[in-house]
């Protein structure tokens, strides 16, 4: 009988090892060790087996069962890995096949400077107002302090609806209307389109994009305008942006200032690109005129405050390199989709 | 506003900078530089040359050879096709090697094979013209008359070496439209003394109020009135200085008289006048309105229709100047003008610049007195003109000054609060520095009170002040300090709620655009809108720049389909688009009208069609939590296809519309593609839409899928087959989806066949086969009573 037991597992190991496929493998199975299989019908003998010689071969068929086992084993997971790998040999791809897209749409690239403006200036604390594009000519001129026949009027160039209503120029009467129903602490934006009656080229449209700011409250100062548009200049155009500023004059300011931030490009020094100034204008800026608070109901002897403003197509023209103002309102996709 | 470096200097004793030092230090101080040129650096390596002999050439009628000694050992020899050359001449000679203005460069070379070392040049070849130097001639070589020798750079020679500034002044400043007042600026600026200087005219040639009278009837427009008169006028070109100065300001020097008027305006800032006394009719000037139907010839040679509204200067009889504007063809100064009158005056602003506006001509005059001049200017001024009369020898200045009006106006006084100005500027000036300051800019302390100089009309209040105060002691100077705390910034839920939207719309593939809200009433009919509707009533622009930015829309559409169009004529094969915009809807004439704001899109290619037009606003408003909107076909809305647009609605307000364009819409637009589009009433959108989010439990028990294929009308919309599944199903529905809409052969004619896939599900147990069908049930009861089969 060992002699038997032997040759089933010599036999046994040398089959599985030339096994192909996993059907063969069951087949083996069945065969060596299924309940008719040929180690089966061996230990079915064992009756006749004296006592001494039984545990000797029980000993002996149970190594020849569990060799088996394991050799069936290893020769599943062998050729397991044999299909795996074909088929990976198979599925070989070309991954510099370009990749399945979902169209997205882009974002304006006037709106996508202006939420980061609002951003930087909702992380200081203020709150974003929206007001009538058609406004009251009160609103948009005489409460700041620029009364019928000033000539401030006529560098805002203006859209009349009629004798009192005009297309606002600027985004500030959003502000007096603030003020008008808002006690200090003030401290808003006011971001939104603008009309003016210029005619259409590179750069020029007789519609635009302003932000304007206004904070008030006890004690505002000079200082804090400086602090605040240094901040939101950095913010905006980096930590090592160079800002200066330069008086000016806004009938609703008082003292008035432009902002001017080093030219990116020449470092101060002169170029092209600042048409030799080394600066770059970017806005206008004041502490609120005294008439203007009282204008709006608020007194002056016991609120200050500061108002800012600039224009927005012309810090997206410069992030961008756009040279041409029109392509904003053109809307050619292929100009949207750049950015 | 330009400005001669040369005549500044007059004013200011400077020390030498560079130019870039002495703008940069004005601008920061608040008198912006623009740009500055100086003369002749476009220039070099022209110079003085004196002819020395002249030969004909021997190839030519026209050429002449010339030996020119240009200040070096050797003569050179240069060709010429000038007339107007004899030996000794002094010309502008441009050497080998030169540049001329317009970067024009000068080499040596041959002319029909006489070799020739440069060129002599004309007027206009050096960049200048006859109003510059009048004893020269047009065509030809300039000979110069000028205190110069040969080698000397011409820029030398003829004065062409001065600085031109050209300065921003802002509309508060009327005094820095002169030398004077920008003088003051720099002598502030640097600290240097501002050295001014007191006309004196010498006059004894006999009474001028004898001959002249001058008297303000309208004196609430006009404050201030002088004149005198120069009598034997000697009208000539104007020396050097003064004409070389003029252009430097930009302003073309014509002849002594008339040069003068603009050398004073420019000085003092104070425009002037001067009549040749012939034309005032009785001696007499009287300052009026105009009367209705009078009418005037400009200087420009333009009659000009007159109202009670326009100021005018009249003699006797007839307006002969339109005060502040423009004198009558009469006033100018002729070759036989002998007497004349010159005129310093101050005039109302407002009237002078409505004035000219209604007459539609600036100029000098008319934008200085717009901005509001000092009274106090005007008898200097006067002076001034006749100092300069007798200084140039243009004629003999009569004793009399004939005034009217407060030629002397008391200065304004402010209180100076030097704590309210430290509190409001935030920093720590004495009252000594801002003393100083003050000092610099002609102001004066008197006590506790600023007295402000006339000159100053922008100074009227202490804000005013301050800001004086913090331009010379330097904007930049002034420390930086934080906001105090405690504000709060935040998104409102409304501003949170367009976020989304727009972020809805990009994830979805449509591209945003920002499109003009003003239109042409023409858009109105491109998109077929009824010549009755109520939507043509506009905001209309009073002052248009043209029509097609002539009124404000009342609805977004028109706005899409340009920007289709024109992505469209760009060839792009397809477009995506949409714009959160406003709709302008007229109330009442003097309201405002409602600016209502929607979410309108648009797109054509790409295989789009309504379903997909119909997919971008459903997963829409489901991002954004708007539910519960119904949806019906309507045929009526004029600019959409009327089989194929749907309104939607939300507890029975109109929610929005979609639809495929109107094919003759799409027309107008030269679109050659099918068009789809919808509008959206974003106000509506965010009352209605649910933003915060629950959370529920994920199902618990398996759940039972039932398909079902129906047949019915063609007649019947899907929309009201699935609500009766809804109401049959009751709360054990989870969701019901339609897979398949069939009509053809094997269907009945008019009939269709419609399958829908439900899941139902329970909440508290796995749903049996009783249970299932006892729902199904229900629903089939449901859609038979709208005339819906189980298909067998």
């Amino acid at each position: 009988m060992k002699q038997q037991l032997e040759a089933i597992r010599d036999s046994a190991v040398k089959e599985l090892a030339q096994a192909k496929g996993q059907q063969v493998l069951e087949t083996l199975r069945v065969k060596y060790l299924g309940k008719k299989g040929e180690l089966t019908s061996i230990l079915k003998q064992m009756g006749g087996l004296s006592a001494e010689e039984r545990p000797v071969i029980g000993q002996l068929a149970n190594q020849v069962r569990s060799l088996i086992e394991e050799e069936l084993t290893k020769r599943a997971s062998e050729l397991k890995d044999q299909v795996v790998q074909a088929r990976l040999e198979q599925e070989k791809l070309d991954v510099t096949l370009p990749g399945k897209h979902h169209e997205l749409g882009a974002k304006h690239p006037l709106s996508i400077v202006l939420d980061e403006i609002k951003e930087i200036f909702v992380g200081m604390g203020f709150e974003i107002v929206d007001g009538p594009e058609v406004e009251y000519d009160y609103y948009n001129f005489e409460a700041l302090n620029i009364p019928k026949n000033h000539p401030a009027r006529d560098t805002q160039d203006t859209f009349y609806i009629n004798d009192n209503i005009v297309l606002r120029t600027q985004t500030s009467p959003v502000q007096v209307r603030v003020m008008e129903k808002t006690q200090p602490p003030i401290r808003i934006i006011s971001p939104g389109r603008v009309y003016r009656s210029d005619a259409v080229d590179a750069t020029h449209s007789p519609l635009f994009h302003q932000i304007e700011g206004l904070v008030v409250d006890k004690g505002i100062t000079f200082a804090n305008l400086k602090d605040t548009l240094e901040t939101f200049v950095k913010r905006l155009y980096g930590e090592d942006s160079v800002v200066r500023f330069r008086p000016h004059h806004f009938p609703f300011t008082e003292p008035s200032a432009e902002v001017d931030v080093q030219c990116f490009n020449c470092h101060g020094e002169g170029c092209r690109l600042c048409k030799g100034e080394g600066w770059i204008e970017i806005l206008g800026c004041g502490m609120v005129h005294p008439k203007v608070l009282s204008n709006c109901g608020i007194d002056p002897e016991v609120y200050s405050g500061f108002a800012l403003g600039m224009g927005l197509e012309r810090v997206v023209m410069r992030r961008y390199n756009i040279d041409d103002l029109r392509l904003f309102y053109e809307n050619d996709i292929r100009f949207l989709k750049q950015f | 506003m330009n400005l001669s470096m040369k005549w500044l200097k007059e004013f200011v004793a400077l020390d030498p900078m560079p130019m870039r030092d002495f703008t940069e230090a004005v601008t920061i101080s608040g008198s912006k530089v623009e740009e500055y040129h100086t003369e002749g650096t476009d220039i070099d390596k022209v110079v003085v040359g004196r002819v020395l002999s002249i030969t004909p050439h021997p190839d030519s009628d026209h050429l002449l050879i010339c030996s020119v000694d240009v200040g070096e050992i050797e003569p050179v020899q240069i060709v010429t096709g000038a007339q107007n050359l004899k030996e000794n001449d002094l010309v502008p000679a441009a050497l080998h090697g030169s540049t001329l203005p317009n970067g024009v460069k000068i080499k040596k070379g041959k002319l029909r094979g006489v070799e020739s070392f440069g060129m002599l040049c004309s007027l206009s070849e050096l960049g200048l013209t006859l109003n510059d130097f009048p004893y020269a001639i047009e065509n030809g070589i300039f000979v110069l008359q000028e205190d110069c020798k040969p080698g000397d750079p011409i820029q030398q020679a003829i004065g062409l070496d001065d600085t031109q500034v050209e300065f921003e002044i802002t509309s508060n400043r009327p005094d820095c439209f002169s030398v004077i007042g920008l003088a003051r600026e720099v002598a502030a600026t640097f600290q240097k003394p501002l050295t001014l200087h007191t006309p004196v005219v010498k006059g004894g040639h006999g009474s001028g109020k004898e001959l002249l009278d001058v008297a303000i009837e309208a004196s609430d427009l006009c404050s201030a009135y002088c004149a005198r008169i120069v009598k034997n006028v000697r009208v000539k070109p104007s020396p050097r200085w003064m004409r070389e100065r003029l252009r430097v300001m930009g302003v073309r020097p014509i002849n002594n008289i008339v040069d003068i008027t603009n050398y004073v305006m420019l000085e003092y800032g104070q425009p002037m006048h001067a009549f040749d006394l012939r034309f005032v009719e009785q001696g007499n000037i009287r300052v009026r309105r105009a009367k209705a139907g009078e009418s005037i010839t400009t200087l420009d040679g333009v009659e000009r229709k007159l109202n009670e509204s326009n100021l005018v200067i009249a003699d006797a009889a007839k307006p002969v100047a339109v005060a502040g504007v423009m004198g009558g063809e009469y006033s100018g100064i002729m070759d036989d003008t002998t007497t004349i009158v010159f005129e310093s005056a101050c005039f109302d602003a407002v009237s002078v610049r409505l004035t000219a506006k209604a007459l539609g001509m600036r100029t000098d005059a008319s934008s200085r007195f717009e901005k509001g001049l000092d009274p106090n200017n005007c008898l200097p001024a006067l002076e001034r003109a006749c100092e300069l009369v007798e200084l140039l020898d243009a004629g003999d200045v009569l004793d009399d000054v004939m005034m009217d009006g407060t030629i002397e106006v008391q200065p304004r006084r402010i209180p100076l609060e030097a704590d309210w100005i430290n509190r409001f500027l935030g920093c720590e000036l004495s009252a000594a520095q801002m003393e100083e300051i003050l000092g610099r800019i002609g102001c004066r302390l008197d006590g506790d009170t600023v007295v402000v100089p006339t000159f100053r009309p922008d100074l009227q209040h202490k804000a005013d002040i301050a800001e004086e105060i913090a331009r010379f002691y330097g904007y930049n100077n002034i420390p930086s300090q934080s906001l105090p705390g405690g504000a709060q910034g935040k998104f409102s839920a409304r501003q949170r709620f367009d976020s989304a939207v727009s972020s809805a719309m990009l994830a979805l593939g449509l591209s945003e655009i920002t499109t003009y809200s003003f239109i042409s009433p023409k858009y109105y009919d491109k998109i077929r809108m009824p010549v009755d509707s109520p939507l043509r009533r506009s905001v209309v622009i009073s002052n248009p720049l043209g029509e097609d930015t002539s009124m404000m829309r009342t609805v977004a559409l028109p706005s899409m389909m340009e920007i289709l169009a024109k992505n469209y004529n760009n060839r792009n094969a397809a477009a995506a688009l949409f714009e959160p915009a406003r709709e302008y809807l007229p109330t009442e004439p003097d309201k405002l009208p409602v600016e209502r704001k929607v979410l309108i899109a648009g797109l054509y290619g790409n295989d789009a069609d309504f379903f997909t037009l119909k997919g971008i606003v459903e997963d829409l408003l489901e991002r954004v939590g708007v539910t519960g909107w119904d949806i019906a076909a309507a045929s009526e809305e004029f600019s959409y296809h009327p089989g194929r647009c749907a309104v939607l609605t939300i507890d029975g307000e109109r929610l929005g519309v979609l639809g495929e364009i109107h094919p003759q819409v799409q027309e107008n637009y030269g679109i050659g593609e099918r068009v789809y589009s919808f509008t959206l009433d974003l106000d509506l959108m965010f009352r209605c839409a649910q933003t915060e989010k629950h959370y529920t439990p994920l199902p618990k028990f398996p759940a039972v899928t039932r398909d079902l294929a129906l047949i019915c009308s063609d007649e019947i919309p899907v929309r009201d087959l699935q609500k009766a599944i809804v109401r049959g199903a009751g709360k054990l529905l989870e969701s019901v989806r339609l897979f398949d809409v069939y009509k053809g052969e094997q269907i009945e004619a008019g009939k269709k066949s419609v399958a829908f896939s439900l899941v139902l599900r329970s909440g508290e147990g796995t749903l049996n086969e009783e249970a299932t069908s006892s729902v199904m049930k229900k629903v089939f009861q449901e859609l038979e009573k709208i005339g819906a089969l189980l298909r067998s």
